[in-house]
């Protein structure tokens, strides 16, 4: 168990510093020069060079990386080249609205589609069945940035129950913040919804065919207890891996819902960093990201060390 | 915002009911709610960083110029140059030595005092060697600057400079603390009216009213001010139309402008900017080089068809790079006018009769591709085959085009005022070569007379009318949204910024 988690755990940094090291070199291939972007078109030559200086820009590219690594291994993730603050702070200011969002929008969608997925595989072919079957196509059909314009139209705009967007800082207040993530967690959670309902459906179907389940019942085990307690156990591994894929989707990819409500979030400072050529925000920020996805992938494999006893056995 | 004052004026005037009865209906005639004094101002674009003496985007002076930053001078809500830390001046017969006599009593909001010392120190930060000031070039006619006394500024220039003056009022020479400056950037200080509190970055920024503001002539109509940066147009209008901002003064979506019509509690106000929507050419790359294939293209393009297809018809149509708003602005848009056969002829005599095939690089600003389609169109009708290619803006644009100028024709709006000297400039994205204009350019700055400068500035304009290193389409106008009830605004904006000074609520 330890061997195999400190091999794990190795690879998790070689990946790591083989994403910096890619993650580097596609940033300075990138066209554009951060410094001309803050000066604008009226900027002098000399101007021009005197910060390219001041951000250290005028260095060779592999001193630039291995200073930036450095400082990543360190805890500094350098200055912002726009904002002029460090970066570390901006991403935890940013994670701080991104985090909660993306659980609140996970725990709605487990809570949307576990039960639709459990109730349509055991009722297949049903009249439940074919309804879950149309909600989740439907959620999966319909992009989550439309939906949220869809709900501050009548929620902010027509009725004034919400805010129309924005985040008013944690410090602003457990429940208003919580208010301003709940329009976007709905977004941003039926799309999700409708493919983990897909998938715990299937997941579950499968395993009722299993011997296990029919023995279960016929040992004179309910219906509803052999499915709750052997059928959708057994059938978690799957939904936990889409889960896991989800989880990462929703820290890096909200930003088109971010945009909608407004959303100081992670999504949005990658994409502004982008725009505006701030090449180490958008260097510690897809470090992050990259982190994030193997990190998550390593902790979705030992849920199923947790979920499938028979993988426990095998590592040992 | 608009639903939380009613409800919270019924809950005062419930409340005064209240202490009206016990108190045998004295205060009967006490329930007017006091007036409303924050503001939530939006904007489409977030600042990067907050001192416009160190990076250029129009963003950071509007969020900070006379609110939180002053100048010498300032620019008026009509363009004009007014007295601001400095209460006169005085220029030199030659035009070489400008004397400021400076306010007495000023103070940044850290308590330090302005004076004649830290003016040159501001001053010589933004021209000094290390500086960053995007413009830097404003500074290059000062040779030195004197401190007689701390109510007196000295600056003996170069040469004459005509300009020198005027731009001391924009935001990149506002004055900077000695103290303060090198973190301007985050915790702006300023001598302005209201004193920064707080910026969420990606959210808001927060500002309060400086209660020891030097000038007490001015009765500032709100003591605390939000900026929000709301950047989808969508999500402006819900915000607007819920009340939670109060005043998009630069709405991003024009063609969403008649969806405010019904709403009473808003008014929209289409004033001008000074931004002018350019379709810039190589004008030493074949057939641009040839001025007649120019004019001809000129020709083919019908202003107003591309203002209401790119813009929903706001805009005004310019013939030169110049605005209606700027001093000694002549129309025109006739010198060239659409006519596509005259157009062909033209073309036909510069040696394409059956026209030729270029490419337009366009930034992805919503302004760009919508004008770039419909030129197209007519372009095709005098046989000019023109292809579109999206171009990243700001960050490809700047190389390629501005820099590279490895582009064939290019459309961009240009943001700055008065800025028609960037064609005598060398070199410029246009590589547009003119002795006479450049002489123009030159005789404005080593003008002092107004009157003299507005006459050089017309031939200027027609220089350029006549040339047409551009092709001029039209200026952005300013898509002002906000509460019926709120006041002071500008509508125009001969220099971006949201000055609130004078911004107040009515009952």
């Amino acid at each position: 168990m330890i061997v195999l988690l400190l091999r794990r755990l190795s690879s998790l940094l070689l990946t790591l510093l083989a994403v910096s090291a890619l993650i580097f070199i596609v940033m300075d291939v990138l066209p554009g020069d951060p410094a001309a972007i803050m000066l604008g078109t009226s900027a002098s030559p000399d101007t021009l060079a005197a910060l390219r200086h001041e951000l250290g820009l005028d260095q060779p590219l592999i001193i630039r990386y291995a200073l930036w690594l450095g400082g990543v291994v360190t805890g500094d993730l350098g200055n912002s080249y726009t904002y002029g603050v460090p970066v570390a702070g901006l991403i935890a200011e940013r994670l701080a609205v991104t985090l909660p969002l993306a659980l609140f929008a996970i725990v709605l969608s487990v809570a949307i589609a576990i039960p639709l997925g459990v109730a349509s595989a055991a009722r297949r072919n049903s009249a439940v069945d074919y309804a879950a079957a149309f909600v989740s196509q439907l959620f999966i059909a319909v992009p989550g940035f439309w939906v949220g314009l869809l709900l501050v139209l009548v929620f902010s705009v027509s009725l004034g129950w919400m805010p129309s967007g924005g985040f008013p800082g944690w410090h602003g207040g457990f429940g208003s913040s919580l208010g301003a993530l709940l329009l976007p967690a709905i977004a941003l959670a039926l799309p999700q919804a409708g493919v983990l309902t897909r998938v715990t459906r299937s997941a579950v179907l499968e395993v009722l065919n299993d011997d296990f389940v029919r023995t279960a019942r016929a040992k004179g085990l309910p219906r509803r207890a052999a499915l709750w307690r052997h059928a959708v156990p057994n059938a978690l591994v799957p939904v936990v891996t889409i889960l896991g894929l989800q989880f990462t989707f929703l820290i890096a990819g909200a930003v088109l819902v971010e945009n909608v409500f407004n959303l100081p979030g992670l999504g949005r400072l990658a994409f502004q960093a982008l725009t505006q050529r701030d090449i180490i925000v958008m260097q510690d920020v897809v470090l992050f990201f990259a982190a994030l996805v193997i990190i998550m992938n390593f902790i979705v494999d030992l849920s199923y060390l947790y979920l499938d006893p028979r993988l426990r056995g095998r590592s040992r | 915002m608009n639903r939380v004052q009613s409800i919270a004026g019924g809950m005062i005037r419930l409340a005064t009911f209240g202490v009206a009865l016990s108190a045998g209906l004295l205060l009967a005639g006490v329930t007017v709610a006091a007036t409303k004094t924050s503001l939530v101002l939006g904007m489409s674009v977030e600042p990067q960083g907050l001192d416009p003496t160190v990076s250029a985007p129009v963003a950071i002076g509007q969020v900070t110029w006379q609110n939180i930053f002053e100048g010498l001078v300032a620019i008026d809500k009509d363009g004009k140059i007014v007295p601001q830390l400095a209460k006169s001046w005085e220029i030199s017969g030659d035009g070489l030595i400008y004397t400021f006599k400076l306010q007495q009593g000023v103070k940044f909001h850290d308590g330090e005092d302005f004076d004649s010392a830290v003016a040159k120190f501001a001053l010589d930060r933004a021209r000094g060697p290390e500086s960053t000031n995007g413009q830097k070039r404003f500074f290059a006619a000062i040779d030195t600057i004197d401190t007689p006394d701390k109510q007196t500024l000295v600056l003996k220039l170069k040469e004459r400079n005509g300009s020198l003056l005027y731009w001391l009022g924009w935001p990149a020479s506002v004055m900077v603390g000695t103290q303060s400056a090198a973190n301007d950037k985050t915790t702006p200080i300023g001598t302005g009216p209201f004193k920064f509190v707080s910026w969420t970055k990606g959210d808001r920024v927060e500002l309060v009213a400086n209660p020891g503001y030097w000038n007490t002539q001015t009765k500032l109509g709100l003591d605390k001010v939000t900026f929000r940066f709301i950047a989808d147009a969508q999500a402006q209008a819900a915000a607007l139309k819920s009340g939670d901002v109060d005043a998009f003064p630069e709405f991003a979506a024009p063609e969403m402008m008649e969806g405010f019509k019904e709403d009473t509690e808003l008014v929209t106000v289409i004033g001008n900017t000074e931004l002018k929507v350019v379709a810039g050419m190589n004008n030493t790359r074949k057939p641009f080089d040839d001025k007649r294939v120019r004019q001809a293209l000129m020709m083919a393009i019908d202003r107003s068809t591309v203002i209401d297809g790119a813009w929903s018809g706001f805009g005004t149509a310019i013939g030169s790079h110049y605005t209606p708003n700027d001093r000694g602005y002549i129309d025109l848009t006739g010198t060239y006018p659409y006519d596509p056969e005259k157009a062909k002829a033209l073309l036909a005599e510069a040696g394409y009769p059956n026209g030729f095939t270029f490419t337009i690089k366009t930034p992805q600003m919503p302004y760009a591709p919508r004008s770039a389609e419909i030129m197209q169109a007519m372009f095709a009708e005098i046989g000019v085959t023109m292809t579109i290619e999206p171009t990243e803006f700001p960050a490809k644009w700047v190389q390629d085009v501005f820099k590279g100028t490895d582009y064939d024709m290019t459309i961009v709006a240009h943001a700055e005022p008065m800025d028609i000297d960037i064609y005598a400039r060398d070199p410029y994205y246009f590589n547009y070569k003119n002795p006479a204009f450049t002489d123009v350019i030159k005789k404005i700055e080593l003008t002092a007379d107004t009157v003299e400068q507005e006459k050089l500035y017309g031939e200027a304009q027609k220089i350029l009318a006549d040339d047409v290193p551009a092709l001029f389409l039209f200026v952005m106008p300013k898509l002002g949204v906000w509460n019926a009830k709120l006041k002071g605004l500008w509508e125009n904006e001969p220099i971006p910024s949201n000055v609130l000074t004078d911004v107040h609520w009515e009952d």
